[in-house]
């Protein structure tokens, strides 16, 4: 074959060892580039490769949410993604929510609400509810449990977890974090 | 639980991806969102050689605006579920996508990937099947269309050769004044469903109505309710009309048990759900009658 392969490990030879991808994303407004295997998740390329480690890995097969990060503006599973496919986007992880020692909003609101036992689930919680929240004004609560089940806690209860996102829904409008979309 | 190792491709085009599926001949996945090939690489249930990742394909996502409507088979289930022509044109599509997973996983999840998965539990494979849609395949001789009723051969199998790209998806745009309905059972909300029901009825030439009825799981693959059809379009849409076809839908299939369900729960649960799903599409059409 003589087709070029853009980001080809082996044009020719399909046992050729494997080649590891380059991989640029644009985290909380950073540049970041690493190198890694095809295989590796977004989830450990944020964790390992760049140490980030407030993204957290649950379940690793996209049911419990916890990895949850905002991809181009929109809550996306990371466990689920591989970071070759993220290679050119821009990522929120929870380190990009506070300000200094000023909590965003809506971690204020689970502060004040105690939507939080452990703090497993909660990077999860909270870019679940930022993407939810920025694209549904008004909710009820019924659409917050519902928008909310897309995320595992298991100390909770959950009702703490509601109420945290209703309070925030009660500020106005949810804006995105700064460098979730180009300026 | 990390995926196994593969190689991974980007090809900037179709043909480019089809030469790279024939280069490995059958040992390649193709690469959509993700959101059931990743956790099933994750599970190590399955080993491709390869992965032919279509996202860096141009062209491949987007929603037109004819009819048929012809969505890009890389188009996220999220932009199909906020598009205004589906909402406008398509609204029994738009309201299964609420369905889907959740948010996050709509974001990533492509309306071709799910079909081309075709889980038998899924939602969209059903909407596709119920409202006669069809999939444009390419392959290297061409491209053919694949109409839904042919397309699902039996569970996570469809009628796509291991040659080719699924590559739009074709969706009728439904007449003015039509109804539809959307209903599942499942545990909990944003699991795979038990049994689901699409119902649509159109307005016909005939001054009638043109009932379509869909359900997944009560069979390997979704399927048309057609003796239920077949009464509603005969006996109107009463109240006794419904409940004597919810009881022949339930009558009519032959699913198989699992886990989640026996077959006699499932056509339970079928008849249950036609009925409340018709009953509420219907309501105002029964009040003006």
């Amino acid at each position: 074959m003589s087709t070029v392969l853009p980001h080809s490990t082996s044009a020719t030879d399909i046992d050729a060892p494997i080649d590891e991808v380059a991989v640029s994303l644009i985290v909380n407004g950073k540049t970041r580039h690493g190198r890694c295997e095809p295989r590796r998740l977004l989830v450990d390329f944020l964790r390992e490769d760049l140490g980030l480690t407030g993204t957290h890995a649950g379940c690793e097969h996209g049911i419990c949410g916890a990895c949850t990060v905002l991809l181009d503006g929109q809550a996306s599973r990371t466990c689920t993604l591989l970071a070759v496919q993220a290679s050119g986007a821009r990522i929120v992880t929870v380190e990009g929510l506070a300000s200094g020692e000023q909590l965003h909003p809506l971690q204020q609101c689970f502060h004040e609400h105690h939507a939080l036992q452990c703090g497993f689930c909660t990077p999860g919680m909270l870019m679940t509810a930022i993407d939810f929240l920025h694209t549904h004004a008004n909710p009820d609560e019924g659409e917050v449990r519902e928008a909310m089940s897309a995320a595992v806690c298991r100390c909770t209860g959950y009702t703490g977890i509601v109420n945290a996102v209703m309070a925030a829904a009660a500020l106005g409008p949810m804006p995105l974090p700064a460098g979730a979309l180009p300026e | 639980m990390k995926p196994p190792r593969f190689h991974y491709h980007a090809p900037g085009s179709i043909p480019e991806a089809l030469d790279l599926l024939a280069h490995y001949a059958g040992d390649a996945r193709l690469l959509a969102g993700g959101q059931s090939l990743v956790p099933m690489l994750n599970f190590r249930l399955v080993e491709p050689r390869a992965l032919i990742d279509l996202a860096r394909i141009p062209h491949l996502s987007g929603i037109g605006d004819g009819d048929p409507i012809v969505i890009g088979a890389m188009t996220r289930q999220r932009a199909v579920e906020d598009s205004p022509i589906i909402a406008r044109r398509a609204p029994l599509l738009r309201e299964a996508l609420r369905w889907v997973g959740h948010l996050p996983t709509r974001s990533r999840g492509t309306i071709g990937g799910s079909i081309a998965h075709a889980d038998p539990a899924a939602e969209l494979p059903l909407i596709l099947v119920t409202c006669e849609g069809s999939v444009r395949v390419e392959g290297r001789a061409g491209s053919r269309m694949i109409a839904a009723g042919e397309l699902f051969d039996s569970m996570f199998t469809t009628r796509i050769g291991a040659d080719e790209i699924l590559t739009e998806v074709h969706v009728p745009a439904v007449a003015p004044g039509s109804r539809h309905g959307f209903e599942e059972y499942a545990r909990r909300h944003g699991d795979f469903a038990i049994v689901a029901v699409a119902v649509s009825i159109e307005p016909n030439a005939a001054g009638g109505q043109q009932v379509r009825l869909g359900a997944s799981g009560v069979g390997q693959i979704p399927q048309r309710l057609v003796a239920a059809e077949a009464i509603l379009e005969r006996e109107g849409l009463s109240a006794d009309a419904i409940a004597h076809a919810a009881a022949q839908a339930a009558a009519s299939v032959d699913p198989v048990g699992d886990a989640n369900g026996s077959a006699d729960y499932r056509r339970h649960i079928l008849g249950t759900l036609l009925e409340r799903t018709l009953t509420r599409t219907t309501a105002p059409i029964a009040a003006t009658a």
